[in-house]
């Protein structure tokens, strides 16, 4: 039961990710929606590489011991960087519509729809 | 030197673009014309080296290229217990067919934009992104691994996200770079899941090592409904094209070509994980069938929504919408009938060939269509149908390469889009003839579309208000001449182009165990 914890945050926080992206009408708000979407697989990437006891794979000095696969982390690693430039990307889209539109309401961003 | 350049022929044909995206904008410090002079190297090059990777899949099969190991070949080393366990690229023939496509629309997209942008102010990133754009499709296509495609899809969605949005037009074309940002985005973090699930269950991230374990448990349904999701809202079927039409109209014209092939990427994508990392495990009746819905869905809802347009580029980007519903069917019938070698080798085959054959035509002649639209805005300065007329007069090529694009979209013969559809049409109907039916019948509201489109831009007498316009420069011309003789040669010598190129790459597609023994060997 314990174990499996994590498991039940990733699933918690990516309902509360899909759910801030549906139901919020501010633009800001759906960003953060998204980025927390996107913590919510982080953590289930770092949740798969945990094991019990095991160890950094480095392998001067290493102890001994089992050591954990660090395959999942730089997946992780990855997806952070990644992560960082799609928010920031959005976030300057954001600055600029409400430069623009001068509102950041999704109801009102609407110059394109016919 | 020429050895070298072969043996690592996939690794330049990514590395190339990327290289030449950085340093663009350093060149472009110099001048405008050093920073069009290497674009123009670069693109060269790229072409260069994709047309010979892709000579080297067709003449020699499947090329594996592994990074950082003794052997570029050696995809399993000896120490590793049978487990790729380095970065590889894999081309087989499907993947060769998308990256000539690429290389080719690149190669003319780049040509034409050249002169089209070169009145833009700050071009010091538009180039970077071009490039990038490119070297994440090639990167997409070319890739064995499913967390790099992963990585090559996010590159993808944000060069495009940040061209779409280049213009800004009053902040018009930065909502519409926006909202392809966040549908790419929630669809790239879906499939991230996806493959943290599969990662989970079999510990590999080799597309061939996953396909030759996987189970088909409820959790890898889980993956690939995740994966189907994020690729199909990525490449635009309904009910996820809403970006479709933004993205596609505020889009710089030369992008906007491009972005078809980025879309038609996903696309590869989505077929490669359905048939080789799935395969035979999935249910494939029930997963073949889904897929002809959202294509049967794309098709008849992308037409109808054009009719009324009377933006030129959002009436084509509908288009857009409605063709890759062709390319749907095509492979969603070879799907419904994989596991049955007997109806497979009758019409299930001659489905994927019409519908991979229709990827590498819809990717040039909506392209072609896309720069001729360009062309026309770029002289007339309105993208608004009604307020044109009578440009036949002053723009005799592009009305020329105009009626070509859309001859071929709505499938006359002899252009390439009546080769493929006439593929698509005769198996599908062996396989269910209501499906054929829905498919002429879009193909017949595709061609009153366009007599529309011909009519109110180029027919009537010539308007006082166009006086002053001209045709296109020579530059854009020549982009356009590229992929008009495209269409022809394709159009009119389908048989050699199906023989040699889409019949190997649709069988590819259709022999997961082939792909297998490539990169694991043997068995």
């Amino acid at each position: 039961m314990f174990l499996n914890l994590p498991f039940f945050v990733v699933v918690l926080l990516a309902l509360i990710g899909i759910a801030t992206i549906l139901l919020k009408r501010n633009l800001i708000k759906i960003i953060l929606g998204v980025t927390i979407l996107a913590s919510s697989v982080n953590l289930f990437l770092v949740t798969l590489g945990y094991r019990e006891g095991g160890i950094a794979p480095i392998y001067t000095l290493a102890p001994g011991g089992v050591m954990v696969m660090p395959t999942p982390h730089a997946l992780t690693l990855t997806n952070i960087v990644i992560g960082v430039a799609t928010t920031a990307l959005l976030l300057s889209f954001a600055i600029i519509i409400h430069r623009k539109y001068g509102t950041v309401n999704v109801d009102e961003i609407r110059e394109l729809r016919e | 030197m020429i050895a070298a350049i072969i043996a690592n022929a996939p690794a330049l044909l990514i590395g190339i673009p990327l290289l030449g995206a950085f340093f663009s904008p350093l060149i472009g410090r110099i001048s405008r014309d050093a920073r069009a002079l290497w674009v123009l190297a670069i693109i060269t090059l790229t072409t260069l080296v994709g047309l010979l990777t892709a000579y080297l899949v067709y003449t020699g099969g499947t090329v594996i290229y592994v990074f950082g190991a003794a052997a570029t070949t050696l995809s399993i080393p000896a120490d590793s217990g049978g487990i790729p366990v380095r970065i590889l690229l894999t081309l087989d023939a499907l993947s060769a067919l998308m990256v000539i496509i690429t290389v080719t629309v690149g190669f003319s997209v780049i040509l034409y934009s050249l002169s089209s942008d070169s009145r833009r102010s700050s071009l010091e990133a538009y180039y970077t992104l071009f490039l990038l754009m490119i070297a994440s499709v090639l990167g997409m296509v070319g890739t064995g691994d499913i967390f790099n495609f992963f990585v090559f899809l996010e590159i993808s969605s944000l060069a495009a996200a940040g061209l779409v949005a280049y213009k800004v037009e009053k902040g018009r074309a930065v909502e519409a770079g926006l909202k392809y940002l966040m549908v790419s985005m929630i669809g790239g973090i879906f499939f991230l899941f996806a493959i943290a699930i599969l990662y989970g269950q079999y510990n590999a991230l080799n597309i061939a090592m996953l396909a030759r374990m996987i189970q088909w448990t409820p959790l890898d349904k889980l993956a690939l409904v995740l994966m189907i999701t994020a690729l199909a809202a990525k490449c635009g079927a309904v009910p996820m094209h809403f970006w479709t039409p933004d993205a596609y109209s505020m889009a710089p014209s030369a992008v906007t070509a491009m972005l078809v092939v980025v879309s038609q990427a996903s696309l590869y994508g989505l077929f490669r994980i359905c048939f080789t990392l799935y395969g035979l495990s999935l249910s494939y009746v029930v997963i073949g069938w889904v897929i002809i819905i959202l294509g049967l869905l794309s098709m008849v809802v992308g037409v109808t929504m054009a009719i009324p347009q009377k933006d030129i580029k959002r009436l084509m980007a509908y288009h857009a919408v409605s063709q890759t519903g062709y390319m749907l069917l095509g492979v969603g019938v070879g799907l419904a009938v994989l596991g049955d070698q007997a109806l497979l080798s009758s019409f299930g085959m001659t489905a994927m060939e019409g519908g991979i054959f229709h990827i590498m035509n819809h990717a040039i002649y909506k392209g072609l269509l896309f720069l001729t639209a360009g062309a026309i805005i770029y002289q007339v300065g309105t993208s608004d149908l009604n307020r044109m007329g009578g440009l036949g007069h002053r723009m005799k090529w592009t009305m020329i390469f105009f009626i070509i694009g859309a001859l071929a979209i709505a499938g006359i013969p002899p252009f390439n889009g009546f080769a493929s559809k006439f593929l698509i049409y005769e198996s599908v109907f062996a396989f269910n003839p209501v499906l054929s039916i829905i498919a002429m019948v879009v193909s017949i509201l595709t061609l009153a579309s366009f007599v529309k489109v011909f009519h109110s831009v180029f027919m009537g007498p010539p308007l006082p208000e166009f006086q002053h316009v001209k045709e296109a420069p020579h530059t854009m011309l020549i982009g356009m001449t590229i992929l008009a003789a495209l269409v022809i040669i394709s159009g009119i010598f389908p048989a050699f182009f199906v023989e040699h190129l889409i019949a190997p790459a649709a069988h590819a597609l259709a022999d997961q165990g082939a792909y297998l023994a490539a990169v694991l060997g043997g068995a």
